[in-house]
């Protein structure tokens, strides 16, 4: 009996343990900072009344000067509008075509959807260089409308792959009897499919969303004036003057950007698995 | 003569009307001709597919010409052939960024798989808080990798690291660890945090695959006598397989285009030493203007990213047939 607790902590209790405080001692490093006077940030490490864990004076002098002195509530806006924007085109994109490759016979089907699934493969670093220029010609440039017609090309083939999973597992009598009781093909698809694919769309809804909260090397190339940045970018280049680094403002930063994403992730962390989950099913 | 079928409210039957008039709604029209199969699948598809033709199709032909061209921002350059691929070949940084490019991915992808497993083993089990504990692991993959890697660079700071100070008041170290001031160091700690941020990801969709593995087959080879390795190496991992060489697909590629924990924590340096592919690409064909270099460094993504792809096609083909 002893024996067998004692396995339990070393291979349990212990290995668990270790796994959370590396997982989320970086969070708690951001928010301790976020909080920490800078008389205390920047003390020696060798000093003998550090107290790197904890802090006796908490101060939201940082947090004050992030919404006053920069445009950070500005960049929160700008991230949430083109995150819900993106969503939205990909999640119509996905759900009308994972609805055909899931249900119709057609020509080329196979192509098609293999072809969606490379796409999906296709990391935005490959071709940040071309598509630079793509935007500068359709003059798209510096605007919300370079992101949200460009993070579609990461999100639509997520979508449409899982979207398209989703509806494989719908029975197809559902349809063939909506279609007998008179319906169109189109109204079936409408009125029948969709609304049971809610939990689907929602998983893909959830997940695309987070993609593009975290979405960076486009945001950096395709927007120039500061008003205009997302809060990574925003961040990275605004929060940083010179070669100095205001680290108390940086983590501030870091900690209310993470803020949004992470509640909506808390109020649908289920959706936000399956559709992770989902993401690697073939 | 248009018939249209009505639904008797609160009744099942159906009664069909003869229409007096020819005439439909324009929209009743429109569902009819979708009525076709190949229309409706062209229409459903038409978005989808002009969205990936513009935005992804054509960038990638025209990445092709500006990486066999001398573009660069503000003049439009000629056909210069291969010279930007022999160039970037023969110059010693795209060496070393080439050489990280493999080396960050190996042992990063490594780490992710075997503590994703470990951590996907833990979780499979039943403890109080399990749903918690679940939900606050994926947060590293939930938090902007830009906003989580800044308090990385914070931690790794070269005066006021939190690390330093930790092995040094446990006695591990008696001089500062120069974590991203040196390049081989600086290029673990890059390894490091990518591992932090991708093994939840692993972790999940494992636990998931594991999820899916029948207790009984357990029970049946604990009866037969076999230990808990025996039992994960030939009950589990064959039912798991499959899961896992998806995952491991899916984040190869991830790791090996990686650019945003790179631009953050070290921005390439010190001295050009940990540059990967993307943001030495970036660093070029961003930063310096040659548009033209640039894209022909981004391209040498290509033939690794493809022979994964064309891995990853073939797996899913032969599952498909099973």
């Amino acid at each position: 009996m002893i024996e067998r607790r004692w396995k339990k902590w070393v291979f349990f209790y212990i290995p668990l343990t270790l796994f959370i405080i590396g997982t989320l001692f970086p969070f708690y490093w951001m928010a301790i900072t976020a909080f920490r006077p800078d008389a205390e940030l920047y003390r020696s490490w060798r000093a003998a009344n550090n107290t790197p864990f904890w802090t006796l004076q908490p101060t939201l002098d940082h947090v004050k000067d992030l919404l006053a002195k920069t445009s950070f509530p500005r960049w929160l806006w700008n991230t949430f509008f083109i995150a819900v924007a993106s969503t939205t085109i990909s999640l119509f994109c996905g759900l009308l075509a994972g609805y055909a490759l899931a249900r119709l016979k057609f020509p080329m089907a196979g192509a098609l959807g293999t072809g969606i699934f490379v796409t999906y493969l296709v990391p935005p670093t490959l071709l940040f260089i071309p598509l630079a220029d793509i935007i500068r010609n359709f003059q798209l440039g510096n605007t919300p409308w370079a992101l949200i017609l460009t993070y579609p090309t990461f999100l639509v083939p997520f979508c449409t792959w899982l979207l398209m999973g989703y509806f494989k597992t719908i029975p197809k009598e559902l349809e063939e009897c909506a279609r007998i009781d008179g319906a169109t093909r189109f109204g079936a698809m409408l009125r029948i499919i969709f609304p049971i694919a809610v939990p689907g769309i929602l998983s893909a809804g959830i997940f695309a969303f987070t993609l593009s909260w975290n979405e960076f090397i486009y945001a950096l190339i395709f927007l120039s004036s500061p008003e205009r940045k997302t809060v990574p970018v925003g961040v990275v280049s605004e929060l940083i003057r010179g070669d100095i680094y205001f680290w108390g403002q940086l983590m501030a930063g870091a900690l209310l950007g993470s803020v949004p994403v992470a509640l909506v992730y808390s109020f649908f962390v289920e959706y936000y698995v399956t559709g992770l989950t989902g993401s690697v099913k073939g | 003569m248009v018939n249209q079928v009505i639904e008797g409210a609160g009744s099942a039957t159906r009664v069909e009307v003869a229409l007096p008039h020819p005439t439909v709604s324009r929209s009743a029209r429109i569902e009819r001709l979708l009525e076709s199969e190949r229309l409706l699948a062209f229409v459903l598809l038409a978005p989808t597919v002009v969205l990936l033709g513009v935005f992804i199709a054509y960038p990638f032909v025209m990445g092709v010409w500006l990486a066999l061209s001398s573009t660069s921002v503000g003049n439009i350059g000629k056909f210069v052939g291969l010279h930007n691929f022999v160039k970037a070949w023969n110059d010693s940084i795209f060496q070393t960024t080439i050489r990280n490019t493999f080396f960050y991915t190996f042992w990063a992808t490594l780490f992710k798989l075997s503590l994703g497993m470990w951590l996907a083993l833990l979780l499979n089990r039943h403890f109080r808080g399990k749903r918690l504990v679940r939900a606050s692991m994926l947060l590293p993959f939930i938090i902007p990798t830009v906003l989580s890697t800044f308090a990385w660079r914070w931690m790794f700071d070269p005066t006021f690291s939190v690390l330093n100070w930790l092995l040094y008041r446990t006695g591990a170290i008696t001089v500062k660890l120069p974590f991203l001031s040196d390049g081989t160091y600086a290029l673990w700690c890059a390894i490091v945090v990518n591992t932090w941020r991708g093994m939840p990801f692993f972790a999940i969709t494992l636990l998931a695959g594991l999820q899916t593995v029948s207790p009984d087959l357990h029970e049946a080879a604990s009866l037969d006598g076999a230990n808990g390795w025996q039992r994960f190496w030939h009950v589990t991992w064959p039912l798991l397989k499959p899961v896992t060489i998806v995952v491991v697909v899916f984040s190869i590629i991830q790791t090996f285009s990686d650019f945003q924990l790179i631009y953050v924590l070290t921005g390439g340096g010190p001295a050009n030493s940990t540059h990967l592919l993307a943001t030495y690409a970036y660093q070029i064909g961003v930063m310096a203007g040659l548009l033209g270099e640039g894209a022909a460094i981004s391209l040498f993504m290509f033939p690794v990213l493809f022979i994964v792809v064309w891995i990853q096609l073939r797996y899913l083909r032969r599952l498909e047939g099973a």
